[in-house]
């Protein structure tokens, strides 16, 4: 086809794509945001799936028959397993601002500067090499879709004239259309995220729609197709499960695409910086994996189509997507087929140069900058985006240059397991920091530090070596090792062999990795910013941990404002700190003070911007510090869960509060209902008869002393609760006071016509020598009697009532009966009865009480350390008992 | 022909002088003591108007009420609800249920009168 068809057509995708993202930021910036939703969430997960996926993968199958899958298999895992790690990530990364791996692991380490410029090092030379098979896999694709020859696209020409300098030159230019438009550096690039959720449904499609054609267009369906594969020996082969399972093989390429799918810093990006809800990640953890499948079901059939069809050896098998609808005559497909391929690459090279140029700005440049004077007051936010453009321009010109250098030599996939072993390094400190508070900077840097020197060591030098590119004398580095020394050959360090050079490498740097890591964490312990740092990333869901700040000294709130202001630009700034000011219920910035939480709140916004690394340095600038003992936070810890606990108390006490206002406010409006209604009734009648009149005014008395009666127990109820009762504790002969309070209510008794027995023992027996039985307040118990008493005279049958007050001792203390032959209580009020306000039986004998009698008996026999309760069948009248211990409560005398 | 109004609360002392004062407006007066009752007594007697507490052992005021207008065969039922709760959810929820008004105790009784005398004209 002619280049300017081909071109056109990219063209014409990528403007598309540019045309989805400005949509989807006109939307976003209209409140109608179009990635608040999990399916899109997911979508741009699809990011994993890059040229690799698209070419490479086809390319192993035909080599190696399933020997692709471990690579899906990985992160299918990893979602359905480790959702909940993400959803942490998701959640710490939102409490703290946290744009990017290198910041997550930095900020988890009391805010290194160092760590983070380790961690966007390795990052920076892992993902070169991704980058360089992405444009391997676009300029082949273009060299075959032009009728170039796929394995030397372009390279005899001098860099001037190679198609894939121009590539990565255009990728570049999208990405920073994409990624850094925005002078707003802490926004979300909604736009993005929308147009790689188009695009991976776009290589889904395009490559399901090559699958289809190969299946039925080429062959008679799979079944068809499989089956003539097994004729040709050769094809056959590749089918044939190996003679050994390859168990390290296989574990090594899982974990590492475990690992992979996480903390590739592209995945980091859209899996944790851009994800709006953390709810979409349960939806993700089953839809990505479904993704996944979706684009490897016809991976086997093209492969094997392609072999069938061109014969074993004699096209490029990483090229069949293209190369067989091409043959076949059908051009149009094959041209959807490019451009489901330009997709697949444009999508990792946009995010992944987005998610590195943070980093590397960040973590790397700026720190260096704000050294310098010349900067040290200026206003940066254009700064900022200029560093993140040359950044982004810069790792794809590193990515053509390793194209150039070692493209040739290996395969997509070996390039792409280059990238993945580099950031398998950051698991030990990342996934340890967020579940061990335990881990140190210096373990975390030691532990990357030998991990990524392994890594180069044992990967990237020998894909250098491989290359030719240094000379045959370099290459003999992998048979004889450096100097001759024979144990540090890189593919078979301290003499391993049998592994394959990515097992051998993964094993070697992950054991060094997380060894120095535990080791050294171990050997000394955290620094109190490390510490700080640990808790609020391990405790991130607790809820004490929400209100933390490790930070005392002194600040001005205008510094703080015009710091951040430098970095987000003065207008932004304002609002900020407007709003925060607003959300603590102040009307103005000048309002705020000056405290922790705002200095935490300044660096948190800063951190956005800049990372925790640089932000923490910036703040420290403008505002008086105390340094921070391991001491003082283990006692802001402390102090912030007290005062969880303390407000928790409050919350519930006020609740309660409210329900027995709630109930008080109905107990005194009833009789104030009745003696208004009743008084403004004779008002209005001066001519009502005496009788009447008579009748009205004894109701007045009654409910005024019921109000009276209610005013009296609520106060004594709410003295009992809150320890401010007085308590004139004494000696207590139970039989005399029983006799008593029987005296009180007689009258009450005869009044129902009810008798009431009294049952005492001969007489009372002192313990313990001449120890008193009981000590307790008389009167107190005597208002228990009373109530008792009286209650069993409202209840009993107006015919033969009777009641029996009965007192028996044992060895442990004395209990006290007050049995009645009335209705008895119903079940279902047997506990309610007890509850503030809650009264038993029907309405026509309740005057009289005020439902707080029986609440405030059971109080006070509990203050004697005794229990009250009831035992009542209904119809077989109820009893009413209370028991006192003999050692009565230490005596606690009158207390003022 | 005169209206017909019934009073349900359970407080015996509300009860007399509410009834004293429906009687001296004029209107045919009965009485219950209770939710149950105020529902039976509401089907055999067909009142006007019902003067309805809320706080009733049995069944509540809301539950009456919300009762009562299920039934179509009680339609045109006037139910002013009393309660000495006076929070605005008390109010919305018995509105809700469908009371046509809704006064807190302590209540006036000259205006509990032209209030009832305003539903039945």
């Amino acid at each position: 086809m002619s280049p300017a068809l081909i071109i056109g057509a990219a063209l014409a995708y990528l403007l598309a794509l540019f045309g989805v993202a400005a949509w989807a930021d006109r939307r976003a910036a209209a409140g109608r945001s179009v990635i608040g939703n999990a399916w899109v969430y997911a979508l741009s997960m699809g990011v994993y799936c890059t040229a690799w996926t698209y070419f490479g993968s086809v390319g192993r199958a035909a080599a190696t028959g399933v020997w692709f899958l471990p690579i899906y298999l990985g992160p299918t895992l990893a979602m359905v397993l480790a959702w909940p790690v993400l959803r942490k990530m998701i959640r710490i990364s939102r409490a703290y601002r946290i744009t990017s791996i290198a910041d997550f692991i930095a900020s988890r380490y009391g805010k290194s500067a160092a760590l983070a410029g380790g961690v966007t090092l390795i990052a920076l030379v892992g993902v070169v090499p991704y980058v360089a098979l992405q444009l391997k896999a676009v300029s082949s694709a273009y060299a075959l879709m032009t009728g170039g020859s796929p394995d030397a696209p372009g390279l005899p020409g001098a860099w001037w004239a190679d198609t894939t300098l121009y590539i990565a030159l255009l990728l570049a230019g999208f990405t920073i259309l994409f990624g850094t438009r925005h002078l707003d550096n802490t926004e979300r690039h909604e736009g993005m995220v929308a147009a790689i959720a188009a695009e991976s449904v776009v290589k889904l499609l395009a490559f399901i729609a090559v699958g289809v054609f190969v299946c039925w267009g080429l062959f008679n369906g799979p079944a068809d197709l499989f089956a003539r594969a097994r004729a040709v020996p050769e094809v056959a082969r590749v089918l044939q499960p190996a003679a050994r399972f390859a168990y390290d093989q296989w574990f090594a390429l899982l974990l590492l695409a475990m690992l992979s799918v996480i903390f590739l810093p592209r995945q980091f990006q859209v899996m944790v910086v851009e994800n709006v809800d953390e709810r979409h990640v349960r939806r993700a953890a089953w839809a990505f994996p479904a993704y996944l499948l979706l684009i490897n079901i016809f991976v086997l059939p093209i492969a094997v189509g392609g072999l069938l069809f061109f014969g074993t050896g004699q096209a490029n098998p990483e090229t069949f997507v293209l190369s067989l609808p091409l043959a076949a005559g059908v051009p149009w497909l094959a041209l959807v087929a490019f451009v489901g391929g330009l997709s697949a690459a444009t999508g990792m090279v946009i995010v992944e140069a987005i998610a590195v140029s943070t980093m590397v700005c960040n973590d790397l440049v700026l720190p260096l900058l704000l050294r310098r004077k010349a900067f040290a007051q200026r206003e940066l936010t254009g700064l900022l985006l200029g560093i993140r453009r040359a950044v982004i321009v810069g790792l794809l010109l590193l990515g053509y240059v390793y194209f150039r250098v070692a493209g040739e030599a290996y395969a997509l996939v070996s390039i792409g397991l280059i990238s993945f072993a580099a950031v398998a390094q950051f698991a030990p400190a990342l996934l340890g920091g967020m579940y061990w508070k335990g881990g140190t900077q210096r373990g975390a840097f030691a532990g990357l530090a030998a991990g990524a020197a392994l890594w180069a060591w044992t990967l990237m030098v020998p894909s250098i070596a491989k290359s030719g590119w240094l000379g045959d004398d370099f290459a003999t580095l992998l048979t004889h090792g450096p100097w001759g020394i024979g144990w540090l050959r890189p593919e078979q360090l301290l003499g391993l062999g049998g592994l394959d050079n990515l097992s051998h490498a993964l094993f070697w740097s992950l054991l060094a990795n997380a060894g120095l890591y535990v080791g050294l964490s171990l050997w000394k312990p955290p620094s109190a910013r490390e510490a700080s740092q640990a808790l609020l990333f391990v405790d991130v869901f607790e809820r004490a941990s929400a209100g933390r700040v490790f930070w005392r000294g002194r600040a001005r709130v205008a510094d703080l404002v015009s710091l951040v202001g430098r970095f987000l630009g003065p207008e932004r700034a304002t609002s900020l700190f407007l709003g925060y000011a607003r959300r603590l219920g102040r009307q103005g910035v000048e309002q705020l003070d000056a405290d922790a939480a705002l200095v935490h709140f300044a660096e948190t916004q800063l951190a956005g911007a800049i990372g925790s690394a640089s932000a923490r340095v910036m703040v420290a600038s403008v505002v008086e510090e105390e340094v921070l003992e391991i001491d003082d936070v283990m006692r802001i810890v402390e102090e912030a869960s007290e005062l969880r606990h303390v407000n928790e108390r409050l919350l519930s006490l006020d609740r309660l509060k409210d329900d027995i206002m709630s109930s008080v406010t109905h107990e005194l409006r009833t009789p104030l209902t009745s003696i208004r209604a009743l008084a403004e009734l004779m008002r209005d009648a001066p001519d009502m008869d005496e009788p009447q009149r008579q009748q009205f005014l004894g109701i007045v008395v009654t409910e005024t002393e019921r109000l009276s009666r209610l005013v009296n127990q609520v106060l004594d109820m709410a003295k009992i609760e809150s320890g401010h009762a007085e308590w004139h504790n004494s000696d207590i002969d139970l039989r005399a006071l029983l006799q008593q309070a029987a005296l009180s209510t007689a009258e009450l008794f005869r009044e129902r016509g009810a008798t009431l027995v009294l049952t005492l023992p001969e007489s009372v027996p002192a313990l313990r020598g001449e120890l008193p039985a009981l000590r307790a307040d008389a009167d107190r118990l005597t208002q228990v009697l009373l109530n008792l008493l009286s209650n069993a005279a409202k209840f009993v049958p107006r015919e033969g009532g009777r009641v029996e007050l009965r007192l028996t001792t044992d060895a442990l203390g004395a209990t006290i009966e007050v049995i009645d032959n009335g209705p008895g209580v119903p079940l279902e009020q047997q506990q309610l009865v007890f509850e503030k306000f809650r009264q038993g039986g029907d309405a026509a004998h309740r005057p009289q009480g005020t439902g707080l009698g029986l609440p405030i008996s059971r109080q006070i026999v509990e203050h004697f350390g005794g229990r009250l309760w009831l035992r009542s069948e209904p119809g077989a009248g109820s009893c009413f008992a209370f028991s006192l211990p003999w050692a009565g409560p230490k005596d606690e005398e009158t207390r003022p | 022909m005169t209206k017909k109004v019934l009073i349900a609360d359970d407080e015996p002392n509300i009860l007399i002088s509410l009834e004293f004062l429906m009687k001296r407006e004029g209107w045919l007066v009965s009485v219950a003591r209770d939710g149950i009752e105020a529902l039976a007594a509401i089907h055999r007697e067909r009142p006007d108007l019902v003067l309805l507490d809320v706080m009733m052992p049995g069944k509540s005021g809301f539950e009456v009420c919300a009762a009562l207008r299920a039934d179509e065969s009680l339609a045109g039922i006037k139910v002013l609800m009393l309660t000495a709760k006076g929070r605005d959810t008390d109010v919305a929820q018995g509105l809700g249920v469908g009371a046509d008004g809704y006064m807190t105790k302590p209540f006036s009784t000259k205006e509990l009168a032209a209030r009832v005398r305003e539903m039945l004209a």
